[in-house]
């Protein structure tokens, strides 16, 4: 009865915040302006201009989740050769940027690329042409693998660090050299981790929308972008809520198959 | 390289072997000869240095000095992968991403042997340890003697010339222990192959080993065999952690005769100088309770407990010591008794040269 209790104030969270307004986007996106049920503002999502949003949505979260991967996990392999007392200071600083408002990191992001920005200032002391990078799908992706990097480094780092060096001494005593070592032992058990980074950095990546907006200059439109002004500006919640749930459909498609090769038991403890 | 005079049948010699840690020295001047086909113990009290002796055979940590010799060669600074030698850790420390076969299978696979050469390894290397079917099992789902007994089947499959194992009973229970104990026996002697065994249990040193190397702080205690260990400790620290001792204060008179609280005890030692203060070792066992006006002194008998076989029992003498006592003959507490030890069981030792060889609490 106490437990009961205790669950209410979550269950009702749970409720109000996530099982509402879901029902209420898919009740939108299943029904037209006057309320007669329809598919039509999922299949949208198949027109030629949704489509063409959609795919460089794909590319870009792509993109930025495989350089999350490849800046992550040497940095863990670097960490996890390196003392002990120095891996919290190292996970510290990378993770103190997430301290700041995101909104703010971006803006500052766009002053630092932008034409006349401090970067260029940079370049052209040292009488570098300057980077017209501002307002490109590059600086979409610099933004998003700057914004997520973090919920890359720590699944990653956590799985690498947590393999006993013991597992590691084993394999040395059973005839594995470094390379070794590395593919049979170090790698497969950090799997577990590499899966959850990608997952908690490719779906943010997907839906962005305030990256591409600040970064993109207004010009490039990612999924998000359309989704964000059928609501906004068109004021089409019947078509914006179909081509949310045509994106949560796919991203839903997309973590099934990544999560098939992750053990159950291995999710809570890599989300910390 | 060097060339070292040893008995042809030496396989591995360790030569003035020093560790530190943070500057303080884990092993000191340790230096010891095994023969090939030999079940040889390192035995000691926790935090003694076993551990970091055995990771030195291994290849996984490198002596501040000495030198490690296989075969006469310097294997010093080969890395594991390069040694003929196979470690059951502490802790299992199977993959856990791999199945049973997979583990058995690692080393074999790295040496690139035939998948027929490697089926039939692993169904032997099964049949050797009792768990045949278990191939596909994961080690999770394994109990903590299974884990053990695969952890000893994926090292013995590789066939090598020394088996390192440290502590490998020490997270079982005491009947599995005693099982394992005597299975691993077995397998010496199914391998033929020289076992060097890591333990703080001096009962399992005991039964197991051909000969025991008895450590206290990063020092060779003593080397020798099961019995000669049990009954020439030689010094206090051995004698108290091998079984349990009466340990007294004593004054070697002249020879053949100490002194106990005043009281005089004939005894077998000789070479210690005059007046000298010593260690009297006297084994519970070895206190004879007599009528009082048979004994070197008299007692009250304090305490008794009955131990399955034989009878402990505490005696306060007169001289102000308590004697621990092992009889089969039962005495009622506070009876008067006398006590006597014959000279050969009186064993008298040296006292520890520094502070720092003091005893330590086998139980620790
Ligand atoms: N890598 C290490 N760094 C610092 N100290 C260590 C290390 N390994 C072992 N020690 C210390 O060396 C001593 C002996 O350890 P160990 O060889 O594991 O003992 P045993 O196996 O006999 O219990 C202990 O005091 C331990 O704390
Ligand atoms: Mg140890």
């Amino acid at each position: 009865m106490n437990r009961k209790l205790l669950a209410a104030p979550y269950l009702v969270w749970v409720a109000g915040f996530i099982i509402i307004p879901l029902l209420f986007i898919l009740g939108k996106a299943l029904t037209t302006a006057d309320g007669g049920f329809t598919l039509q503002n999922i299949a949208a999502i198949a027109s030629p201009i949704h489509r063409k949003a959609l795919l460089l949505s794909l590319q870009l979260a792509l993109l930025c989740t495989v350089i999350c991967v490849l800046l992550a996990y040497p940095l863990a392999l670097i960490v996890r050769s390196s003392k002990l007392n120095q891996q919290s200071i190292v996970m510290f600083i990378l993770i103190l940027p997430m301290w700041m408002n995101f909104i703010l990191r971006i803006l500052a992001l766009q002053m630092l690329l932008s034409n006349n920005g401090i970067l260029n200032m940079i370049l052209s002391r040292f009488s570098i042409a300057p980077l017209e990078i501002i307002n490109t799908p590059a600086a979409i992706v610099f933004g998003m693998v700057y914004d997520f990097l973090p919920y890359m480094i720590l699944p990653v780092m956590n799985s690498i660090l947590s393999i006993d060096n013991n597992l590691i001494a084993a394999a040395r005593d059973l005839g594995a050299n470094g390379f070794h070592v590395f593919w049979k032992v170090i790698f497969p058990l950090s799997l577990p981790g590499v899966a959850s980074g990608i997952t908690m950095v490719f779906v943010p990546a997907m839906t962005a929308f305030v990256i591409s907006d600040i970064l993109g200059g207004g010009k490039i439109q990612l999924l998000g972008n359309v989704i964000e002004q059928e609501f906004s500006v068109s004021m089409d919640w019947n078509l914006g809520s179909g081509l949310s749930v045509a994106l949560m459909l796919f991203i839903l498609a997309t973590s099934l198959l990544l999560g098939r090769g992750q053990n159950q038991s291995d999710r809570g403890r890599l989300l910390w | 390289m060097e060339q070292t005079t040893m008995t042809s049948d030496s396989i591995l010699e360790l030569k003035h072997i020093h560790k530190t840690f943070d500057d303080k020295t884990i092993i000191d001047d340790l230096s010891f000869q095994i023969q090939k086909n030999e079940f040889i113990t390192l035995l000691g009290p926790s935090g003694c240095g076993k551990t970091t002796t055995l990771r030195i055979i291994g290849g996984f940590e490198k002596p501040d000095s000495g030198q490690v010799l296989f075969h006469g060669t310097d294997i010093t600074n080969y890395p594991p992968e390069k040694r003929e030698l196979n470690t059951v850790f502490q802790s299992y420390s199977l993959f856990p991403h791999m199945n049973v076969e997979d583990n058995i299978a690692f080393g074999l696979r790295l040496k690139k042997k035939s998948k027929a050469y490697i089926r039939d390894r692993i169904s032997y290397a099964l049949r050797l340890v009792n768990l045949e079917g278990f191939e596909k099992r994961r080690p999770v789902s394994l109990s903590g003697g299974q884990q053990q007994r695969i952890a000893i089947a994926r090292a013995v499959v590789n066939e090598p010339k020394i088996l390192l194992l440290d502590e490998p009973l020490g997270a079982l229970d005491l009947k599995l222990r005693q099982e394992m104990q005597h299975e691993l026996i077995r397998l010496k002697n199914e391998l033929g192959i020289t076992f060097i065994y890591v333990t703080h249990d001096q009962e399992e040193a005991l039964t197991m080993s051909d000969r025991i190397i008895v450590m206290n702080q990063g020092i060779i205690q003593q080397v020798g065999n099961p019995v000669d260990i049990y009954n020439e400790p030689q010094n206090a620290f051995v004698a108290d952690f091998i079984g349990e001792s009466n340990i007294i204060d004593g004054i070697m008179v002249r020879d053949r005769l100490v002194t106990i609280g005043g009281v005089a005890f004939p005894c077998v030692d000789e070479g210690f100088s005059p007046n000298q203060l010593v260690d009297v070792v006297i084994r519970p066992e070895d206190v004879e309770l007599v009528e009082p006006e048979n004994g070197l002194t008299t007692g009250i008998v304090r305490d008794i407990v009955f131990k399955g076989v034989h009878y402990e029992i505490q005696v306060d003498s007169q001289i102000g010591i308590s004697f621990l006592v092992q009889t089969t003959q039962a005495f009622s507490v506070g009876t008067s008794v006398g006590i006597r030890v014959i000279p050969d069981n009186i064993h008298i030792m040296n006292k520890p040269i520094s502070s720092d060889e003091q005893i330590i609490d086998k139980d620790a």
